[in-house]
């Protein structure tokens, strides 16, 4: 298989077209457009549907529509649009639709910049609509897992049948990277035989209700149900790497462009003699927990939680495995003004060799 | 002629108030379903409000929508399933307050689909709170003392204002307070659904009805009501018909 040089937008859009979307509905705001804009003339190509939706709300539930017939459906955006989504994402969660949800992050809150950021962890992570649902989020670090990631994305998806979200910050989204891509699935939509409104020629079943609604004892169980998916990702879906761990002091905890900024600067502290190594979450929900419970706290002497965001918004997730056993420090940048190598590496040193506050 | 119940009806009791025309809407769209032959190609897309309770009387596929969404999840079925029947049945807060960009896009895109547009003047579900088709004096829950237009506008004008775009084929509105309106209702819904059915595009049916829980009235007073107040102000008629005009 060949490689190929592709920008990280247009890269998720053929992964998710090689993985079998077929319909795509999503409302221009930067910094993703390059998604739509590919898919527009690369779905026609393929006998898929592109359509730009009047709103981001509307493109959610566009793929709300398409997905409720089986077909792999998606739609992309940034925090101001996955915001808007929110409601249809509650709704794809609540009917049981599998779809895929692509945020190429940015500066917040609010409208907040549209230059590169971390900013939506919390949102992703605890709550990504209303109603006490929860979703999968994939956050990838390089383009290759980005289309690996995005690639598999429906298998997990109409697993769980529940909505699937790609966290990926602007950085990724607008670098250039050699990438291989996978061989075309099949798109026919036999798995979604059993459960959706889908009808093939001839054959007969039973007509069909599929609805966010539901009385309350249903509803309930419907909820118990939700936890045990939840608890069953704890135990089988996490993905992490774990980079020089194995004698590390300080371990920093880092996901997407910050995890390779924080890279970079790790090989050098490496040299310099200092011990330093990192717990990359790639699945940020179900969080990697275990590497943190893991660690010898008889050698760590600190955590550090690099993130492009101001106040660090995973350092929650990571006090809870860490509790006391030692003290956490965070760095990042905000704004859409990104970690550079130099200051990133004298904030990690400044840490390690005990100069912080 | 037998008259029997549609096939796309459960046999459960209907649970609309007495005198509704929901009832009487749904049963209508059921039976040109029935004559289309369509019972097992259709897709009903339920949205929020008094018209989702249709989720427990209608008998085929379904998929429920966010309110006033109806629309854009319309579309992302009938772009993945071309040969479906589809319809949303959408009342006038879901259509023409918090739904309306989802409406005008669908219409404006010319989907292939049919819109039912019932319009009763009120939010029904919620207990009689002011719609974006209250008419001008109308008290309402919001509207204590009666619609006025200084603080909350005019009714809005669906099938004017959807026939003012290039793409809609055919919308029309009808009464359902008389038995001609009944029957025009149901020749306007069969001629929308044969023309999603050759594919031609984007149809919009408005049904004038009635809520004689949150108007105060007997059903039978909502009639007379209709025939002096709601008619005047939402004119019945054929608002367009593109192969009429190119004809």
């Amino acid at each position: 298989m060949s490689k190929v040089f592709m920008k990280g937008n247009e890269a998720i859009a053929e992964a998710a077209v090689r993985g079998g979307c077929r319909f795509f509905a999503g409302y221009p705001i930067t910094p993703q457009n390059e998604i739509p804009e590919y898919l527009s003339r690369r779905l026609p190509e393929v006998g898929g549907v592109f359509v730009q939706g009047e709103s981001e709300v509307a493109s959610v539930n566009m793929v709300y529509g398409a997905a409720s017939s089986g077909c792999r459906a998606m739609t992309s955006s940034s925090g101001p649009g996955i915001s808007l989504k929110s409601e249809g994402i509650s709704y794809l969660a609540s009917t049981k639709l599998p779809a895929v949800i692509v945020n190429i992050s940015r500066g917040g809150p609010g409208l907040g910049s549209i230059q590169p950021a971390q900013m939506d962890y919390l949102q992703a992570t605890k709550a990504m609509g209303h109603g006490g649902f929860r979703v999968m989020v994939f956050a990838p670090a390089t383009l290759q897992e980005a289309v690996d990631l995005t690639y598999n994305a429906w298998e997990y998806a109409e697993r769980d049948r529940n909505p699937v979200l790609i966290l990926m910050d602007g950085c990724l989204g607008a670098i250039m990277e050699l990438v291989e891509l996978p061989e075309f699935k099949e798109t026919h939509r036999e798995g979604a035989k059993s459960w959706s409104l889908m009808r093939t020629d001839g054959e007969k079943r039973e007509s069909r209700l599929l609805t966010p609604y539901l009385p309350e004892a249903l509803l309930e169980q419907d909820n118990i149900a939700r936890g045990k998916i939840y608890k069953s990702w704890e135990e089988n879906d996490v993905k992490v790497e774990e980079f020089m761990l194995d004698d590390a002091e300080y371990v920093i905890v880092a996901y997407g462009i910050s995890a390779r900024v924080s890279k970079e600067a790790i090989l050098r502290l490496r040299k310099e003699g200092f011990k330093v190594g990192m717990i990359r979450p790639i699945t940020l929900y179900p969080f990697p927990k275990k590497s943190l419970q893991n660690l010898d706290y008889g050698r760590v002497k600190g955590i550090i939680d690099i993130e492009l965001a101001i106040p660090a918004q995973m350092r929650d997730d990571i006090a809870l495995e860490v509790k006391d056993r030692a003290p956490i420090y965070t760095y990042g940048r905000s704004g859409g003004i990104l970690l550079d190598d130099e200051s990133t590496y004298e904030a990690i040193k400044k840490i390690v060799t005990g100069g912080a506050e | 002629m037998e008259y029997k119940r549609p096939s796309c009806l459960k046999s459960t009791p209907s649970g609309f108030c007495p005198g509704c025309m929901h009832s009487l809407a749904t049963k209508i769209i059921a039976e040109v379903v029935d004559e289309l032959g369509q019972q097992e190609n259709c897709v009903h897309v339920v949205p929020v409000g008094c018209s989702t309770l249709n989720m427990l009387y209608w008998n085929g596929d379904m998929v429920g929508a966010a309110h006033g969404r109806a629309p854009a999840v319309a579309t992302g079925f009938k772009r993945t399933n071309p040969d479906r029947l589809v319809f949303a049945y959408q009342g006038d807060g879901d259509l023409a307050a918090i739904g309306l960009a989802e409406i005008m896009g669908a219409a404006n895109r010319g989907e292939n689909f049919t819109v039912i547009f019932a319009n009763n003047q009120t939010y029904g579900m919620t207990g009689g709170q002011m719609a974006p088709t209250t008419l001008i004096g109308q008290k309402t829950t919001t509207t204590p003392y009666g619609r006025d237009p200084k603080e909350t506008g005019y009714p809005m004008k669906m099938c004017e204002i959807i026939s003012t775009l290039e793409a809609p084929v055919f919308v029309a509105r009808y009464a359902l307070n008389s038995p001609k309106g009944i029957s025009d209702a149901k020749k306007g819904i069969k001629k929308a659904f044969e023309l999603q059915l050759s594919g031609k595009g984007f149809t919009f049916i408005e049904l004038l009805m009635n809520c004689p829980t949150n108007w105060g009235m007997t059903p039978l007073q909502t009639l007379d009501y209709m025939n002096t107040n709601t008619i005047p102000y939402f004119v019945p008629g054929v608002y367009k018909d593109k192969e009429a005009q190119e004809k």
